[in-house]
């Protein structure tokens, strides 16, 4: 390996020197690039820019889903607005990191077919740049029209818009606006001096994956600080993640069949995500499992008892969800709404870097608890379900299928657990973090790949902290699937996906 | 057909009966109890750890309006104090979220805060329309679950509707972010007067832990008048449907 080039680090493993990171020119660092992402096995999970003041710094997260090995690639610059060579080009899966960048510090990237907005944060380059004046694509034609849906949708959820070009009822085109729900997290990440603080915030990302972020933010925290947790500690962990998977897959599945108007699919599968919710609310005092996941301990140790209590009540619904999915995949009314709509191809999700669900309904295997194990899943067999049509039919029925697995990985981590030593550590909020570092975290959220990073100053403080959602990357899958669809079957689609708002918009 | 009705049957009767008397586990976070004995020290502490400054350091009472409940408080004096599983903690007036030490009953809205025609003309049917503003997501998932067939909140003729238009109010959750507040205040406008205003979860009611962040923008909480605010990270819907009906008068 040439290690002049890039350093290595393994999801959440102890955290390199930032100086050990080779500075490369930006024509070294965009050969290196683009031959590393020319590779099926590698994809970018990380690549942003932070502010040193006198210069950029670009850092570039290539993760190889074959050996599980992170390569850190990097670049300097000044900010002085010379363009930089587009890597999409070659690399279309940059595409959104490099808008961000673009946002984010003015930096030009030649080449980019679409270098548009992608947020509006706060401390945006272009202060010009409104929500209000968003360079949308624009189609020439009498017989075109445009629909425009958002902020405020007609359901309870969270405000984003979509601007569909028409021809008649078929939508030729669709662009999605977001930005809405900036709340300037990353920047608080970094202010906020308090590990509980930052704990909290970690949740509050995406409420709907509180565990999935915030496990990432305590692994990465736990990294930093060079301490790994004990076994039974970082069993609880999976368990709560896997049970997050299970009740939010069981509350789409429940949308789904709403948009369809089945209302028996619906209605039971509500009560379902009630049952696992509950549980996880008599075990943390939270429906979401905030308060759950917090660094080097828990205030909430998993009990022999509590242990039963969610093996009762998973058969129960595991039992009862199988019954109803057996249904509702068997149904040809059903079937007609989700069948050969809103599919994305294999290449289509290549090419955009897709993650999770989306991903493996395509038949790609990428699964962070396989590819980049991290806490106990190191120890324990991962076989992640995938299916290949890319339609709104397969990612319901692969949520009918991942339940059925986490179910059985709940199972099989309990009886580890069951046999793991019963340390109970207290949470520890004073942890020292190694100065002048960085690490890497990823997490296998119930949408797909989440991956926190951070880096230290010279006193071990926090000095920049950068959040990534799945739905970062596959916001344009959704765009990409309703193309040449009805436009009456959007809602399906979009339920389908089902992508954060405001883990999108930070 | 038979395996419709099979599933049926094994699903049972799902809808909460009794919404006002539902019992949560134990370990739910809702109204808080603080010791009359807490001291000088203690408060120090406690207000010391508390991420969102909610523990009021003079006399230690707290504030459910910034409080995200995350028990550490508790955890550090436990004697002291305590998160009891009461959902009821709904307020009409902002000042009515402060719990303060030695108050042990439960919290009751204050009937007279409440203006008069909101009970003679929504208390049959009251339709709203929910507007996130940098909502986490979890505020409008317990929301979407308050309708649902275990909580079943339009028994009482409480709706979430489609369109401002159709709303004789909004309910707003998350801290109100810079990018969202013209569309919020544009919603509002296009709900036909009397109309009312729920802030739902403790990021709308104070900001929460985004508080201060330079990318929001809470001018609308401060220009409209407020008739309900609901605790919670996230509002628990029995707390927010208790909520509702103590404002209706139900």
């Amino acid at each position: 390996m040439n290690q002049h080039t890039y350093t290595e680090v393994n999801n959440g493993s102890a955290p390199v020197p930032v100086r050990s990171t080779p500075v490369l020119s930006y024509g070294h660092f965009y050969d290196e690039v683009t031959k590393l992402l020319g590779s099926a096995s590698n994809h970018c999970i990380s690549y942003y820019c932070h502010d040193l003041s006198d210069r950029l710094k670009f850092i570039c997260c290539i993760a190889d889903d074959e050996t599980g090995s992170i390569k850190v690639l990097s670049h300097e610059k000044k900010a002085d607005g010379t363009p930089l060579r587009s890597l999409t080009v070659d690399c279309p899966s940059v595409h959104i990191f490099e808008r961000e960048i673009h946002e984010n510090f003015g930096v030009v990237f030649e080449g980019h077919p679409w270098l548009k907005p992608v947020r509006y944060p706060h401390d945006r380059a272009d202060r010009l740049s409104v929500m209000d004046n968003y360079p949308f694509y624009i189609i020439d034609g009498e017989e075109l029209h445009e629909v425009g849906v958002g902020p405020v949708h007609a359901g309870v959820i969270e405000p984003g818009h979509f601007r569909f070009i028409c021809n008649g009822e078929k939508v030729l085109h669709l662009e999605i606006q977001l930005g809405y729900q900036h709340r300037g997290v990353e920047r608080m990440l970094a202010e906020k001096s308090e590990a509980l603080q930052r704990c909290i915030l970690a949740e509050n990302i995406a409420g709907d994956t509180a565990t999935g972020h915030n496990l990432a933010h305590v692994q990465l925290i736990e990294s930093l600080a060079g301490i790994e947790v004990y076994e039974a500690l970082q069993i609880e962990r999976c368990i709560a993640l896997e049970m997050e998977r299970i009740a939010v897959h069981i509350g789409d599945t429940a949308a789904l069949c709403g948009d369809v108007a089945y209302q028996l699919g619906q209605v039971t599968c509500e009560a379902l995500r009630t049952m696992v919710i509950n549980t996880t609310q008599s075990w943390c005092g939270n429906r979401f499992g905030k308060g759950l996941i917090r660094p080097g301990g828990s205030n909430y140790p998993l009990t022999g008892e509590m242990a039963d209590e969610i093996l009762g009540n998973l058969a129960d619904v595991e039992r009862r969800y199988s019954n109803v999915t057996d249904c509702i995949y068997s149904l040809p009314s059903v079937l007609g709404r989700f069948e050969d709509i809103g599919t994305v191809t294999r290449q289509q999700a290549t090419e955009i870097g897709a993650v999770g669900m989306t991903a493996r309904t395509c038949g790609i295997m990428r699964d962070t608890r396989k590819t980049h194990p991290f806490q106990h899943y190191k120890n324990f067999q991962i076989d992640p379900v995938t299916l290949e049509t890319g339609d709104v039919l397969a990612r319901g029925m692969l949520r009918a299928l991942e339940v059925k697995a986490s179910a059985g990985i709940i199972r099989g981590l309990i009886d580890a657990w069951r046999k793991a030593e019963k340390t109970v550590g207290k949470p520890d909020y004073d942890l020292r973090l190694i100065p002048d570092s960085f690490a890497v975290s990823m997490t296998e959220g119930w949408r797909g790949e989440i991956c926190h990073t951070a880096v230290t100053d010279s006193m071990g403080n926090i000095s920049h902290y950068k959040v990534k959602d799945p739905s970062l990357h596959n916001w344009l899958a959704l765009a990409l699937a309703v193309r040449n669809q009805e436009i009456s079957d959007f809602p399906v689609c979009n339920k389908s996906f089902n992508l954060s708002y405001c883990g999108h918009d930070l | 057909m038979f395996k419709e009705i099979k599933i049926l049957s094994d699903h049972g009767k799902q809808y909460i009966p009794d919404l006002r008397n539902q019992p949560v586990s134990a370990r739910f976070r809702g109204r808080p109890v603080i010791s009359a004995a807490i001291t000088g020290e203690e408060i120090a502490r406690v207000s010391s750890i508390c991420p969102v400054n909610a523990i009021d350091r003079r006399n230690g009472s707290i504030d459910l309006g910034r409080c995200t409940f995350c028990n550490e408080c508790a955890l550090m004096i436990p004697g002291t104090i305590r998160f009891t599983n009461d959902y009821r903690i709904a307020a009409s007036r902002r000042d009515d979220l402060i719990v303060r030490p030695g108050q042990t009953g439960p919290m009751r809205l204050n009937e007279t805060a409440v203006r008069s025609d909101i009970r003679r003309l929504f208390r049959r049917s009251l339709k709203l329309r929910q507007v996130s503003a940098g909502g986490d997501n979890s505020c409008e998932m317990e929301l979407t679950a308050a309708g649902n067939v275990n909580f079943d909140l339009g028994r009482y003729g409480i709706e979430f509707v489609a369109s401002p238009r159709h709303a004789d109010g909004i309910v707003i959750t998350g801290p109100v972010t810079d990018n969202m507040s013209e569309a919020l205040e544009i919603t509002y406008k296009a709900v036909p007067s009397p109309k009312i205003i729920i802030l739902t979860g403790t990021d709308a009611i104070s900001g929460g832990l985004f508080e201060g962040s330079p990318a929001l923008k809470r001018g609308f909480t401060v220009r409209h008048p407020v008739d309900l605010y609901v605790p919670g990270n996230p509002a628990h819907p029995l707390s927010f449907i208790n909520g509702v009906m103590d404002m209706l008068g139900l």
